[in-house]
């Protein structure tokens, strides 16, 4: 069966190519025609390719598809243009168009007043394009294009706005920071070809199963993953490369919605769950993947209390919900970081673009401390923000309750020390429910703390970025980007339904959809014993997951009541707080300064980073490199040697007098001289 | 009969005369005129060896020189007119476009 799976890519990028061609010809409906028409085409590509997928036998999955020309080819070493498609790649391509698509049409409503209308929506298609390449290669090389392409994208989207220095600023920062990890990845890479002289998953992952799992030393497989775990960091956000996501929301909110929440960051969590059958058998790499996920996880939620731009809380969140999945990764639970991944992808979207509509609304305000009492004035915006807030928060039966809960029992049921990161997870969910409703009433409830948004006030909406027709007053957004919302609204509220734990008398379909992928080249050890003994059989069966009769159901219907229990508290604290006594924040800012001047610099992360390596490359790149080799060196060594050709040429210069009797004296010398020798040796 | 070491001399001073006057005089004329010099001084000493030796090479020689010297004449002429008619002088280091 062929799917023509590498049309899919193919069509933003046509679409991208248009527009950044002959957008500047093109009038803005145009633009908005090719723009969504091409992901449109790639959304409906991939509901063709998952209804055909559906009626697949399971032994032809995974399906690979290789374009009939190579694209490295030398000998022991060939590398194609393949794609794969399986369960986690569909999973990954359905909420990339999906998404991708709901955010363009999102775009063209939000962005219709903007310059350069057309090179945003080249961007983002180009965007589409690499990270579909992304999700459906089905070798590393082919994945690291992508991977390295939604780089380049999100540089570009970052530094739009590129008049403005932050946000140029911000666009470089994200790019080097994301090259660090990159670095890290492609010496994995490197390894994986050192080690199987391939890069095609198939092959690499058959040649790992044979392998076992490397225990107590780290060798090989265990360096591999170490290396991928830190280019995971860099494009997912994750401590320690994490300090470029909250900058880069200088972009625009649909991009911040797209890249910098839904979709791209989100590569680090499918590579490492793409990898499954490497990371699994480097058990001290899983471990330290788990440890930054739980440490991100907590660290970003707490910055995220206290800041108050709404864009940023929203990053900080972002990285803290990357945490999690992570987390997840890090305790062997890869269906479960890719079902929070995907909830997280509609709520978090969703959260953006509602954030988007309010900034729309207030003229491009993006300060928190100036908005409050916007419910009834842009009713639907709050709405959906609500329920989103409701998700990430883990609220049942919404999203994020189920993705969430399935993460913390897995951490909680993996291994000796899984407690921990349970706990961690837990308090983060708190803080996670809190920082969420302290949006939601700073920004909707209270009173209208900006009584001049009624009148005009232009200045503060260009220097926002996102400038606005003047005397227009707080208004609610058009349909063309409300329709986004409501859509991700109703999937905020039941994608977390496929995923449903028989604890709670589901028949969570979705990892048991997963399944396969991930237990294909799982090690056969401890873990494949237990569940012998436990009774679980058959490949399709869940890994962790108990059996009804089991007692641990009853363990884990407690988890979910305590998780559930501290995310309402988390929500209470935000109502008390920010609601019912708005004064008493501040009291409490009071009492403890040096803890809120630390969060609300970021742990001074920035500033230690900045001290530690910025300046030192700055200035051993200014002192040594530039003022010493490149000055001292290259330029002073061509530089002498013209000006010592140039006082050799001087001196010879006086030869060419262009004086005729001068000419003919060196002549009448020249020729005396000869004469002279010769008479000379003929008397000897 | 006159023994060759004198049409040697001759030759020699005549020579030097030549040269002397092509280094000294600035006129351009005077120049062209101790180059003729120098090629019959020249001249002087293949006739003279020719005539020694009983070889005829030296005196087919000559007359490639006439011959060389009645071009280079023709042509000298001609560029020291045109000289003449752009720069109004004669003295050569008035004519002197090439200095530093």
């Amino acid at each position: 069966m062929n799917l023509r799976l590498w049309l899919i890519p193919l069509l933003p990028l046509l679409g991208g190519i248009i527009n950044g061609l002959f957008g500047r010809l093109f009038s803005k409906r145009v633009v908005t025609a090719v723009a969504l028409a091409s992901t449109a085409a790639a959304f409906a590509m991939a509901l063709y390719v998952a209804a055909n997928f559906a009626s697949m036998p399971a032994d032809q999955i995974p399906h690979a598809e290789t374009l009939s020309f190579p694209w490295i080819s030398i000998t022991g070493f060939e590398v194609d243009f393949a794609f794969f498609l399986d369960q986690l790649s569909l999973i990954m391509l359905l909420v990339v168009t999906g998404v991708g698509f709901l955010i363009h049409i999102y775009s063209a409503g939000y962005m219709a007043d903007e310059e350069g209308y057309y090179r945003f929506f080249s961007y983002l298609n180009l965007f589409m394009f690499f990270m579909l390449t992304l999700v459906l290669a089905a070798n590393y090389l082919l994945m690291f294009v992508g991977w390295e392409g939604v780089g380049l994208a999100s540089y570009l989207l970052i530094g739009f706005y590129f008049q403005k220095q932050s946000a140029a600023n911000a666009g470089k920062k994200a790019f080097i920071t994301n090259r660090i990890g990159d670095f890290a990845f492609l010496l994995g890479m490197f390894l994986l070809i050192k080690t199987f002289g391939s890069v095609d998953y198939l092959q690499v992952f058959h040649q790992v199963s044979a392998m076992g799992v490397e225990h107590a030393h780290a060798g090989i497989l265990t360096w591999t993953a170490l290396l991928m775990m830190i280019g995971a960091t860099g494009k997912s956000a994750q401590i320690p490369l994490y300090v470029w996501l909250p900058d880069a929301m200088e972009g625009p909110t649909p991009v911040s919605a797209l890249i910098h929440a839904a979709t791209m960051v989100t590569a680090g969590i499918y590579m490492v769950a793409r990898s499954s059958a490497i990371f699994d058998r480097a058990p001290i790499a899983l471990t330290v993947v788990a440890i930054l996920g739980a440490l991100t996880a907590f660290f970003a939620a707490t910055i995220g209390l206290v800041q108050t731009d709404i864009k940023r809380v929203l990053a900080y969140s972002t990285i803290s919900q990357l945490g999690y999945m992570f987390m997840a990764c890090g305790v062997a639970a890869y269906s479960a970081a890719i079902f929070h991944l995907m909830t997280h992808a509609f709520f978090k979207a969703l959260l953006f673009l509602a954030a988007g509509s309010v900034i729309h609304a207030l003229g491009g305000e993006q300060d928190m401390r100036n908005m409050g009492g916007l419910k009834d004035a842009i009713p639907y915006t709050f709405w959906t923000m609500a329920i989103a807030t409701l998700a990430i928060s883990g609220i049942p039966p919404l999203a994020g309750f189920f993705s969430k809960d399935e993460i913390l029992w897995q951490a909680f049921s993996s291994k000796p020390t899984g407690w921990i990161f349970w706990l961690i997870g837990l308090i983060t969910a708190g803080m996670t429910a809190f920082y969420m409703f302290r949006l939601l009433f700073m920004t909707f409830f209270g009173e209208r703390r900006a009584p001049q948004y009624a009148d005009t006030h232009q200045g503060h909406a260009a220097a926002a970025g996102h400038g606005h027709k003047p005397g227009h007053g707080v208004h609610e957004s058009p349909w063309i980007m409300l329709g986004p919302l409501v859509i991700l609204a109703f999937l905020s509220v039941a994608g977390g339904w496929v995923g449903v734990p028989k604890a709670l008398g589901g028949q969570n379909h979705f990892e048991q959809f997963l399944a396969p992928v991930f237990e294909q080249y799982a090690p056969h050890d401890e873990r494949r014993l237990a569940e012998a003994e436990a009774g679980v059989v058959g490949p399709a069966a869940n890994r962790n997951e108990p059996v009804p009769e089991n007692p641990e159901s009853a363990t884990e219907l407690i988890m979910t009541g305590v998780s559930v229990l501290v995310a309402l508290t988390g929500a209470f604290f935000a109502w008390l707080f920010y609601y019912k006594r708005p004064e008493l924040p501040q009291r409490i800012v009071q009492h403890a300064r040096g803890l809120y001047t630390t969060l609300l610099n970021k742990y001074y992360v920035d500033e230690f980073y900045g001290a530690t390596l910025t300046q030192p490359i700055m200035r051993g790149a200014t002192d040594v490199l530039w003022r010493g080799v490149d000055v001292g060196i290259i330029d002073a060594s061509v530089n002498e040697a013209a000006t010592a050709s140039q006082e050799v040429s001087r001196g010879v210069r006086r030869m060419q007098s262009g004086n005729l009797r001068s000419y003919a004296g060196w002549v009448a010398f020249g020729a005396a001289l000869v004469i002279g020798y010769m008479i000379w040796t003929g008397i000897r | 009969m006159v023994p060759a070491s004198y049409y040697l001399a001759l030759s020699a001073m005549l020579f030097c005369i030549g040269v002397a006057g092509f280094l000294i005089r600035r006129n351009i004329i005077t120049i062209f005129m101790s180059i003729e010099l120098m090629l019959n001084a020249v001249n002087l000493t293949f006739v003279t060896f020719s005539y020694q030796w009983h070889a005829l090479s030296g005196q087919i020689f000559v007359f490639f020189v006439m011959v060389v010297a009645a071009a280079e004449a023709a042509v000298g002429l001609a560029i020291i007119i045109a000289v003449f008619r752009t720069r109004e002088t004669l003295n050569v280091d008035q004519v002197n476009l090439l200095k530093l």
